[in-house]
């Protein structure tokens, strides 16, 4: 069975935030208002980190995209009193909007902050939005899904055309609107994936490793190019 | 049992035959807070958890720091009287039903902040229905459950003899008395089976609500979050909950003292003995709060030190030196010398001491959201009049819920304080003969044995 993961390489990445953008519209993430937003409440199921550089403060800022990590230990899921929130079995990890209560124990549980509460109703029905994304009701928990339903479609497509899906067929938003190239996308089990053989880079590591929380979002560390 | 013409403890039956304009003032004002609390409700209940301050990343704030000080509180109550039952201590006696009632009742609203911190109050159910017990969340709702249940039984089985003198001596709700009587008469055979029912609830209710508050701790304790993930936090937290429940017990027992004219059962010495309890939980929190923040402070690890110094010195400081200042230095000035104005300097002492817990809940769940590991922006939580609402409603509610049961039901056992009458005084006696030495018989001089 596939494992979905990502590899984001923190050299390519430029800040443009195209990836936020294209999650947004993919996923029907809503924009939540300027007051909203001011209050804190934006969702962005991607969002680019910015941090001062200690060493050049002022001078450099270092980006680093967040997506939901996919954890295969999640502490979202293990503290979710309804089964909302689970870890499917390729490694996603998903959230039942139909199920959720609205507690917010995931989102005080998960050390990275990529869970995102629906604090109004935000979401309207409109025009322009994907048909293949459910919408998401007020009191509810929201998350990156890694557009897991770019894989059904495939998988729809594959068993149509009698054939086995070819995991370049599913991508994420996020992969696919990189400029830099900076988001790479696949089966971290297939020994042929690119992802794989970046995995194993010297520059590889996982955000907040020491949790142990065996995240499938693996980052490239920056080097190249700054002395 | 005593015959329903005793009329020696009239006062305690007053406030059930008689109600005065005081009654209603009391409850009109609790209404009115009662009444904020049910619009802000109904705001968030339509418009969603929007109309509070919650955001992202501070997703908890007042009402699970609400939820955490009000089951805390239930603590004062059966846990107390059970140990007081337990140890025989006499004073107990106009104390117990006090301490019993606040914990049934403020169960009730510690388990409704739950209700009302959901952003689907509407699927509640589903804890039921979906329920998973891997989630500390279940935990905390089967020990509740059980609490609440333990509590409410223990609570009714020692009315039952009161509830039998009201059936026979007051004119009003005559049905509602004779139900709950349960025919009570009074006869050997039943006071045996009472005490023995009260003995084995004393028993099973201590457990029972340390386990709650522990796996109440485990909301928190069971992440990775900085300062949330610490061993210390069951008993910490049991701790803390006994202590606020004492200074409510206190702060509940001065108002029906004053209200309903109560001075001759509720003395002085009641409050020494329960400001001296006050004292001792004082410096076992404080020095639990010491264990905790030392460990944290000197381990110097960067997540927890951005939340040590949220407290300390960033913006949650006015908290955290306000927690440190009601739950030890005043409680400790005002206790450590309890020989004149008792009364006040224990009400000051607990007054001070419910403020401090719900500001050290507050400091608990609040700073560690507002600083998450990774660099966003750090979230400052105000709450807005909805929140406020919510919490001075559920204040009053609980109050409410009190006074009105003491004008149904006597605030003070009245079966019990007979019995230290009739019967304490000799077994006190008896059992401190036990206590001593043997004695020889009076005029035989001790002679030397030999051996």
């Amino acid at each position: 069975m596939a494992r979905w993961g990502m590899v984001i390489d923190l050299d390519r990445c430029t800040g443009c935030q195209a990836c936020v953008m294209a999650c947004k519209a993919e996923n029907n993430v809503p924009p939540v208002g300027a007051k909203e937003a001011a209050r804190g409440r934006i969702i962005s199921w991607m969002q680019v980190l910015t941090e001062e550089d200690d060493e050049h403060s002022g001078e450099v800022k270092r980006f680093l995209p967040r997506p939901c990590l996919h954890c295969d230990d999640p502490p979202c899921t293990k503290v979710c009193p309804v089964y909302a929130t689970y870890r499917n079995p390729e490694g996603i990890v998903a959230q039942i909007y139909a199920r959720c209560i609205g507690c917010r124990f995931c989102m005080a549980a998960c050390p990275y902050n990529a869970k995102y509460f629906n604090w109004h109703r935000y979401q309207k029905d409109a025009p322009g939005q994907n048909p293949d994304v459910s919408l998401r009701p007020k009191g509810v928990v929201e998350k990156c899904t890694f557009c897991h339903h770019r894989l059904q479609r495939a998988r729809e497509r594959a068993l149509g055309e009698r054939r086995e899906v070819d995991p370049a067929e599913y991508v994420t938003a996020c992969a696919e609107a990189c400029p830099a190239r900076a988001i790479v996308f696949g089966d971290l089990s297939d020994p042929g994936s690119e992802v794989f053989r970046l995995a194993r880079s010297p520059r590889a590591f996982r955000l907040l490793e020491e949790l142990g929380t065996k995240p499938k979002v693996i980052y490239l560390s920056e080097g190249e190019g700054r002395g | 049992m005593a015959d329903p013409a005793d009329t020696r403890d009239a006062p305690l039956i007053a406030p059930i035959e008689r109600t005065g304009r005081g009654f209603y003032l009391t409850v009109g004002i609790l209404l009115a807070f009662i009444v904020w609390g049910a619009v802000a409700y109904w705001t968030q209940f339509t418009e969603g958890l929007g109309v509070t301050g919650l955001h992202q990343p501070v997703s908890w704030g007042f009402y699970v720091t609400n939820f955490v000080f009000f089951i805390g509180i239930s603590h004062a109550g059966t846990l107390i009287s059970a140990i007081l039952r337990l140890s025989k201590a006499e004073w107990r006696r106009p104390v117990v039903r006090m301490a019993e009632v606040i914990t049934v009742m403020v169960l009730f609203i510690g388990a409704g902040q739950i209700l009302v911190d959901l952003g689907r109050p509407d699927r509640m159910l589903n804890i039921i229905r979906h329920g998973r017990y891997q989630s500390p969340l279940l935990w905390d709702a089967t020990s509740i459950s059980a609490y609440l249940t333990a509590s409410i039984v223990y609570l009714y089985i020692p009315m039952i003899p009161d509830i039998a003198i009201l059936r026979d001596r007051v004119g009003k709700r005559k049905l509602l008395y004779t139900v709950l009587a349960m025919g009570w008469r009074g006869t050997v055979h039943q006071q045996r089976v009472l005490n023995r029912a009260i003995a084995i609830m004393a028993v099973l209710v201590i457990p029972i609500a340390v386990s709650v508050h522990t796996v109440v701790s485990f909301v928190f304790s069971m992440t990775l979050q900085p300062m949330w993930h610490s061993t210390i936090f069951g008993p910490y937290f049991v701790v803390g909950a006994i202590f606020s429940g004492i200074a409510a017990l206190i702060v509940a027992m001065v108002a029906f003292r004053k209200a309903y004219g109560l001075q001759g059962y509720l003395k002085p010495i009641h409050f020494r003995y329960l400001g001296q309890l006050l004292l001792v939980m004082s410096l076992l929190w404080f020095y639990f709060t010491f264990a905790e923040y030392l460990t944290g402070y000197y381990g110097n690890e960067p997540e927890e030190m951005k939340v040590f110094q949220a407290k300390f010195t960033g913006p949650y400081w006015p908290f955290f030196w306000g927690m440190a200042l009601t739950n030890f230095v005043i409680p400790v000035l005002c206790l450590v010398r309890l020989g004149r104005r008792t009364i006040g300097k224990v009400l000051l002492a607990s007054l001070s001491v419910t403020v401090g817990m719900w500001l050290e809940r507050f400091i608990i769940v609040v700073p560690t959201l507002s600083n998450p590991r990774l660099p966003f922006g750090e979230g400052i939580y105000a709450p807005t009049w909805v929140e406020w609402g919510e919490l001075a409603g559920s204040l009053a509610l609980f109050a409410l819920f009190y006074v009105l049961f003491t004008k149904i039901f006597p605030v003070i056992s009245i079966w019990e304080i007979r019995e230290g009458r009739d019967v304490g005084l000799k077994e006190v006696e008896e059992r401190l003969r036990t206590y001593l030495p043997d004695t020889p018989e009076a005029g035989v001089v001790p002679a030397a044995r030999g051996h």
